[in-house]
């Protein structure tokens, strides 16, 4: 009962998150009408306080792990900036709240936050950039009730960052990847 | 709180010759080059035959890569001098040489040389310099600098840099590899290479020792690593990241900067690792600290007023000045060796560039035709910068002068080449 409540709220929360988000991460995703979205806000909200009681299910790995689920907001892991900036943009909300919520009904569950920059400019300047941007996801998520011994910031700046030649492709190199331990 | 641990790691890995070298290419040139001759050295008269004359190649190549000089085409001079009675001056003037280098190399027991070498000049008929070197073979090409930057410096009247070194990092097949050359690129030499990103290389001011960010633990960390025995020590390993080494010029601290409370901050560290105290306290980024050539104050990059540009404190810490006011992005300063210059790296509408700065008056030019410029550093002499950038979609070494004329270009047979720096004077 409560597992199929669990995964029509992610399910309705996947969706909102993908009508929010446009489609350039995921190219696939269907076109949804906004009633739901707007439904699944407050679903999910009831989810985070029942959520002590779904996490031995998912850290079983068993195939109901929101984690793993394609469909599922949480199989998002990257949220992307501005140039020079570090700010989390409103449109990466639902998905900063969804792993907030998932950490907090998963206390065991860790995640490392890896800031990355775009390749030009200051290598040493991107790095701290990079880790701006991974303590700016790290506030966001920790103000949702994450704990701080759940939560470690790292920088690459732009050292895993792609042979970028123009906007497009530099965009995809400003972002935080949220990366749970033993996924 | 902050314990530091000093590991002592032996490397196996002492020094041994990269395959990648670089050549150097010019682009551009003085307004007026020096016209010089070179006649080949050869042994003297009874002398046994020497196996192959380096020197000379590397004293015209050294000449003619620093863009003031025009080295002439010296075949075909009816004379071909090697000793001071044997120079007919009329020979040199009608190929207009103001300057003529000749000289006379030996072979001596014990498989050593004897170079001896003269710089005459064309127009007074007089001789500017006299030098002998009792050398083993494999000096040769450290003596045809030496010889190069004698012969700069008295046509010029400021110090050479062809006796120089420079480091920078390869990536190549996945592996980064931090490497020690000349300054002409020639006998390049792995310090470190590792499957993580190194960054950021930094020379004691004795050119003995390299700073260097390493991620191999999976986070950077700053080793300080000895050129002469391969030895390194983890400098500075605290929680979060360890980055932008920067020695005094005493060389008996660094700065560095720590993200120990969140955000990047600079602080001064032993070159043992000891003794770390905090100098920079803002709510931004302070990165890419740079001493002054007097060790008083330091030059930092920081965005505390938004975007990020440079700003200079006391060393010790305070009260910080911004410097660069001009676009809004001006990171990674390098200080000449004099004082009187501040090089950077500027975001213009025609991308990233190397730019200079007049300390004294504020003036600041743009002088590189790159667009994707990073890590700007001064040639000892302040005359050249050397810096990174991308040509054709690979990193490559390029260099430009003080005044934008003189450009080089640093070709690696192989690799991504980035994250240079320029040595000083070899020992």
């Amino acid at each position: 009962m409560k597992k199929s409540l669990l995964m029509s709220v992610l399910l309705a929360a996947t969706l909102a998150a993908c009508s929010n988000n446009a489609v350039k991460d995921k190219p696939a995703a269907p076109v949804v009408d906004n009633s739901t979205s707007t439904q699944s806000q407050s679903n999910a909200a009831v989810n985070a306080k029942e959520g002590a009681s779904t996490s031995g299910a998912d850290s079983n790995g068993a195939s109901g792990n929101p984690l793993k689920d394609p469909n599922n907001i949480l199989s998002k892991r990257s949220i992307y900036f501005d140039f020079d900036k570090d700010q989390v943009k409103a449109e990466y909300r639902p998905l900063v709240e969804a792993h907030a919520k998932y950490l907090v009904a998963n206390p065991n569950a860790k995640v490392v936050l890896q800031g990355s920059a775009d390749n030009r400019g200051s290598r040493e300047y991107n790095l701290s950039l990079g880790q701006r941007r991974s303590v700016a996801v790290k506030k966001a998520v920790n103000v949702l009730g994450a704990q701080d011994k759940q939560i470690e910031t790292v920088s690459y700046g732009e050292e895993k960052a792609a042979d970028c030649k123009d906007e497009a492709c530099y965009q995809k190199d400003r972002r935080v990847d949220i990366v749970y331990e033993n996924d | 709180m902050f314990k530091n641990r000093l590991l002592f790691i032996f490397l196996l890995l002492l020094p041994i010759v990269g395959k990648a070298e670089l050549t150097v290419e010019v682009v551009g040139g003085a307004a007026q080059q020096i016209p010089i001759a070179i006649v080949p050295f050869a042994p003297p008269p009874g002398s046994a035959a020497i196996q192959q004359d380096n020197v000379t190649n590397v004293i015209s190549a050294d000449l003619r890569m620093s863009g003031l000089f025009r080295v002439l085409e010296t075949r075909g001079v009816a004379t071909q001098p090697h000793t001071i009675s044997e120079v007919k001056y009329s020979d040199w003037t009608s190929i207009q040489a103001q300057a003529l280098t000749i000289g006379t190399v030996e072979t001596l027991p014990g498989n050593r040389l004897k170079i001896s070498f003269r710089l005459l000049d064309v127009l007074k008929q007089n001789q500017l310099l006299a030098m002998e070197f009792n050398i083993t073979q494999a000096q040769q090409r450290a003596t045809a600098h030496r010889i190069a930057d004698m012969i700069y410096e008295k046509l010029t009247g400021e110090k050479g840099v062809f006796a120089t070194r420079i480091t920078y990092v390869n990536k190549e097949n996945g592996r980064y590899s931090l490497q020690v050359a000349d300054a002409d690129g020639f006998n390049a030499q792995t310090v470190v290479s590792s499957k993580e990103p190194l960054i950021s290389p930094s020379w004691s001011p004795d050119g003995t020792k390299l700073a260097y960010v390493s991620f191999e633990k999976k986070k950077p960390v700053i080793f300080v690593q000895s050129l002469v025995s391969g030895q390194r020590i983890v400098l500075a390993n605290f929680k979060g990241n360890n980055s932008a080494p920067a020695w005094s010029p005493d060389g008996t601290k660094l700065a560095i900067v720590l993200t120990y409370s969140a955000n990047s901050q600079i602080y001064v560290i032993n070159s043992d690792g000891t003794g770390l105290q905090q100098v920079s306290f803002s709510n931004g980024i302070d990165t890419e600290p740079e001493w002054s050539p007097d060790g008083s104050s330091m030059y930092f990059t920081s965005n505390r007023g938004g975007g990020p540009q440079i700003y200079r404190m006391p060393a010790s810490g305070g009260d910080a000045k911004r410097v660069t006011f001009e676009g809004s992005y001006n990171v990674s300063p390098h200080v000449s060796t004099d004082g009187k210059l501040l090089t950077f790296i500027k975001q213009t509408p025609a991308g990233f560039k190397v730019a200079v700065q007049d300390l004294a008056t504020g003036q600041v030019q743009t002088l590189s035709d790159t667009t994707q410029d990073e890590s700007p550093s001064f040639a000892p002499n302040g005359r050249m910068i050397l810096y990174a950038t991308n040509v054709g979609g690979k990193g490559t070494l390029a260099a430009v002068s003080v005044d934008g004329r003189v450009k080089q270009r640093l070709k690696d047979s192989g690799g991504d080449v980035r994250e240079p720096s320029w040595g000083s004077a070899i020992n």
